[in-house]
């Protein structure tokens, strides 16, 4: 039996796994920012793999960016980049942010 | 904000803070409790497992009306490699029993229920709030939050922190360090939701009756983690952890190890035609009794996972949270009675009644295994490979005598890790273990 069900049951695309939450974005005021730079450091770098809601991606000038947007404010990449210093992080404003439905 | 002033300002609405709000209130002190997210539960994330003997002692007929999921009469430990599993299952009708030990849970509404009861004990909950930093006078004795609300000072002659493993306000407040990336795990999880007669059919399972399946081996790809996979009463929770420095050397993502491990042939079919309703990522501090921060000092208390109470060899943590919670209320009922002041000093006796309990006997009988874990992946990737090989040699009947098939499976042990290493392997686990 092939439903959507099963689709979304088993989907690697972490956009479409993130369709599924719910979110009270802060719409222009991210709560974490990379810090501006050239090159980035390999702990920066990879959070374009670490982090679990995908936010982090490389620009055409191979700089990462992060669109906090899906983000589950779990502090993976502040913990990778705490000895570089590359990522400014925060909670959100209260009440913004993730809404776990389930948890 | 708020100017009267408070005997306890408790920060978080989770397990932790509810449990150590919940003991204040009860004994007629007036607390606040702070929470970020819109509702208590809504930024966070568990298994989830109920522990009955936490919560029990603060609320001994939760029975009556907390959302528990199902009581667990099953475990399974299973050691898995690409195609199979090596499991060891426990299953007893004794678990059906009037007052069941675990239950799963969804903590999100579980959370919520807590918090309702935590409120109709008289604490000030507000929500959507986040704390800042705390409030010193000029001895450096804490007074006090700071929040993201206008005029956000409040006032309290002592702060619980049950703000969770990111700890934030502790870190910025100066009571401890970052966390390391190599003592906490990030796991990643799903909500699968499917009819409950599915769930009863496949799981074995009648009335409310539930399985918990841990799991280790290749679907970690070798990094320190592990897998689980819970049944609730309508749905599923599926997921996988690591060691955030794993991640991060590996190359791995976390959702896409987490789609490998629902796609092994021993897990897929537990959640054929189920509906993903929710994914979610948290942090699980790991780091064991050695990572544990200072806990007290003058007018501040920590608890929970900001303390670093998980005991990741038996996967519990909630429970952990609620007796480190309990007792740091307790202790602040017991010196207010006293009017004694809430000093470093007087605050020692939480860490002493901690010291009494399973919770820090515990840690320190781990307090090797983070570190065992971390410097010996084999115990991740090759030992279940060659657990699953040679249980497969053992069963498959294929001609070949049993005298054959044992020494075949000796040699693959002795190929694999070498007789020393072997030897090597059991004595460090051993100590570790101690």
């Amino acid at each position: 039996m092939t439903s959507t069900a099963e689709i979304s049951a088993f989907s690697t695309k972490v956009e479409e796994k993130l369709y599924q939450n719910r979110y009270l974005v802060d719409a222009g005021r991210p709560h974490i920012k990379v810090r501006p730079h050239e090159v980035p450091s390999k702990a920066l770098l990879s959070l374009t793999y670490t982090c679990p809601a995908g936010c982090y991606s490389l620009n055409d000038k191979g700089q990462v960016e992060i669109t906090v947007d899906g983000c589950f404010e779990c502090g993976t990449c502040r913990v990778v980049t705490a000895k570089t210093g590359e990522v400014e992080w925060d909670y959100p404003r209260g009440g913004y942010g993730v809404l776990f439905k389930f948890g | 904000m708020i100017e009267e002033r408070f005997d306890a300002i408790v920060v978080g609405a989770g397990p932790s803070g509810n449990a150590a709000a919940y003991t204040m209130a009860k004994q007629g002190l007036k607390v606040l409790q702070l929470e970020r997210g819109e509702y208590p539960g809504s930024k966070n994330v568990q298994g989830a497992i109920l522990y009955a003997n936490a919560l029990e002692k603060l609320i001994p007929d939760f029975r009556d009306d907390a959302p528990l999921e199902r009581h667990i009469i099953e475990q399974r430990l299973w050691t898995m490699d690409d195609t199979s599993y090596v499991g060891m299952h426990y299953r007893s009708d004794d678990f059906n029993e009037e007052r069941p030990n675990r239950y799963t849970i969804i903590r999100a509404q579980f959370d919520k229920w807590f918090s309702r009861k935590v409120r109709e004990a008289g604490v000030t909950l507000i929500c959507e709030t986040t704390v800042k930093e705390l409030l010193r006078d000029s001895h450096g004795k804490v007074i006090g939050v700071k929040t993201d609300r206008s005029g956000g000072a409040i006032l309290a002659d002592v702060v619980i922190l049950g703000e969770g493993v990111n700890g934030i306000v502790g870190q910025r407040s100066g009571l401890r360090a970052e966390l390391k990336p190599e003592s906490v795990a990030l796991a990643v999880k799903e909500m699968h939701f499917l009819p409950r007669e599915v769930i009863e059919s496949r799981f074995n399972l009648k009335g409310n009756e539930g399985v918990v399946i841990e799991a280790m081996g290749t679907i970690t790809a070798g990094m320190t983690g592990t897998g689980f996979l819970y049944t609730n009463q309508e749905s599923i929770s599926v997921g996988i952890g690591c060691i955030v420095s794993d991640f991060a050397e590996n190359g791995t993502t976390p959702y896409g190890l987490l789609e490998s491990f629902k796609n092994h042939p021993s897990i897929k079919p537990l959640l054929a035609n189920s509906e993903c309703k929710e994914y979610a990522a948290h942090l699980i501090p790991e780091g064991g009794y050695n990572a544990i921060p200072e806990l007290f000092g003058d007018g501040w208390i920590v608890v929970g996972d900001a303390g670093q109470f998980v005991n990741a060899v038996h996967r519990e943590g909630s429970n952990l949270a609620m007796t480190t919670g309990r007792i740091a209320g307790e202790t602040v009922v017991w010196l207010k009675r006293r009017r004694d002041e809430l000093s470093k000093a007087n605050l020692a006796e939480y860490k002493r009644r901690l010291d009494a309990t399973f919770v820090m006997q515990d840690l320190k009988k781990y307090k090797k295994i983070p570190d065992f874990l971390h410097g010996n992946k084999q115990v991740f990737g090759l030992y279940p490979r060659l657990v699953n090989a040679a249980a497969q040699t053992w069963f498959r009947v294929d001609g070949a005598d049993k005298r054959t098939k044992e020494k075949e499976i000796l040699k693959s042990f002795r190929k694999g890790r070498t007789l020393p290493g072997l030897i090597g392997d059991a004595f460090k686990l051993a100590r570790a273990w101690r």
